[in-house]
């Protein structure tokens, strides 16, 4: 089976939520789905290995969120809104959430907001970005 | 005659709702902000609109991942407010007009546009941020609201041009209501945004004012912008912009910009505002 590659995965930095991605992440979302539940983020935080495993999802999701690791879980078919879920669970913001995912100090993120955020330039195409190299 | 007499586009981020539970609003990193869309809440006071067709976005909270309708229309008596993970935000219940509502969905289907009827949902921050930013925090909102929630979660949302036709087919809908009514309705989402992966944090400020300045001058181009410039230029979430399409295009051709307004930041977003009233 060969898919076509489509135009938007030129696009650095970024995991489009697409059909074939949110087909391999559907149970992960599932599980963020859950912790929209007062008494399942409870659940969790008291045992999130044992939480997690309820959830068919794979190993190499399921060690992706015991680890924060949110690019990973873009990358496996997670949705940002729904990993919001689980960020809000640990008491974080998206904000600090986003943060990471940048692999910016939550601070330097802020700053850069408030200085008018990131610009597109240079971050509209894998191959501009590597031609400049 | 049922009438739509403006259209609002805003930003619906949920940071701005939480500042304004919160009580942050006069916080400096809040206040001109909330300044912005003072001369908006005076506009809708005076307009005072008997019903809001308010098109917004869930973000995986009424809509999980077992069902992903593309348009679906909020037909409930009442909608309650969703705990997106931090508790309900503490605004009032969200009443509905289950009538105009179905009429809705029966006129548009007829016109080619395949609604999913939805008769129970709670609803998020994508509705209750703008409520909050025109409305302030009433104990009951002033008027009833219908929710019009897009997919534009799991790409590919519905193009530009797709909402702006289904724009043009609630307009002759709602004109089909033979009942006085002044109806605003708000196109949420956006502006410029990316908030996932490295790139999150993205702000375009020349798209953004390009998309604000077209609402008017030329929403028929700016409904031609093809998916992927969204993405690329504007920031993965971008794509909610749309949505604003859908506004646009139930106010008819010719309309007035009587108020515009932006703003970098809220949290990892461009906010924009706009107000158009319809002219004939």
């Amino acid at each position: 089976m060969k898919l076509k590659k489509e135009a938007y995965e030129d696009i650095p930095g970024t995991w489009v939520f697409d059909a074939q991605r949110a087909r391999k992440g559907y149970r992960v979302n599932e599980f963020l789905y859950s912790l929209m539940k007062a008494e399942n983020r409870r659940e969790f935080l008291a045992n999130e290995r044992e939480y997690t495993t309820k959830f068919a999802m794979s190993a190499e999701q399921q060690e992706a969120v015991l680890k924060r690791n949110w690019n990973k879980l873009l990358e496996l078919g997670a949705v940002s809104y729904a990993l919001a879920k689980l960020a809000f669970t640990d008491g974080k913001s998206y904000q600090f959430m986003a943060s990471q995912m940048t692999g910016m100090d939550e601070k330097d993120y802020v700053a850069m907001m408030l200085a008018g955020g990131r610009s597109p330039d240079g971050w509209r195409s894998k191959s501009e970005r590597k031609g400049k190299r | 005659m049922a009438k739509i007499v403006a259209g609002v586009g805003t930003s619906h981020t949920p940071a701005i709702g939480a500042a304004v539970d919160l009580g942050k609003v006069n916080e400096p990193y809040w206040e001109p902000l909330f300044k912005g869309y003072e001369p908006a809440k005076k506009w809708i006071a005076k307009t005072k609109p008997d019903v809001v067709i308010m098109v917004y976005n869930d973000h995986v909270n009424a809509f999980d991942f077992k069902i992903i309708p593309t348009f679906g229309l909020g037909c409930a008596d009442e909608f309650k407010i969703a705990d997106e993970g931090w508790g309900a935000r503490p605004v009032p219940v969200v009443k509905g007009y289950p009538e105009l509502a179905s009429h809705l969905v029966q006129s548009l289907v007829l016109d080619e546009f395949d609604i999913t009827i939805v008769n129970e949902m709670q609803v998020d921050h994508g509705l209750t941020t703008p409520m909050s930013l025109l409305f302030g925090q009433p104990q009951e909102w002033p008027c009833r609201v219908i929710p019009l929630a897009v997919n534009v979660i799991q790409y590919p949302a519905p193009t530009g041009h797709r909402c702006y036709m289904l724009g043009k087919a609630i307009k002759k809908a709602v004109e089909s209501w033979d009942e006085k009514l002044k109806v605003v309705i708000f196109g949420t989402g956006g502006m410029s945004h990316q908030i996932q992966g490295p790139r999150a944090g993205l702000v375009n400020k020349k798209f953004d004012k390009a998309f604000l300045d077209g609402l008017s001058k030329n929403p028929e181009r700016l409904s031609r912008i093809p998916p992927l410039e969204y993405l690329r230029d504007a920031g993965a979430e971008a794509i909610e912009l749309v949505m604003w399409l859908i506004m646009r295009g139930a106010l008819g051709k010719k309309v007035k910009e009587v108020y515009r307004f932006y703003h970098v930041p809220a949290s990892s977003t461009a906010v924009g505002h706009i107000i158009l009233e319809s002219r004939r």
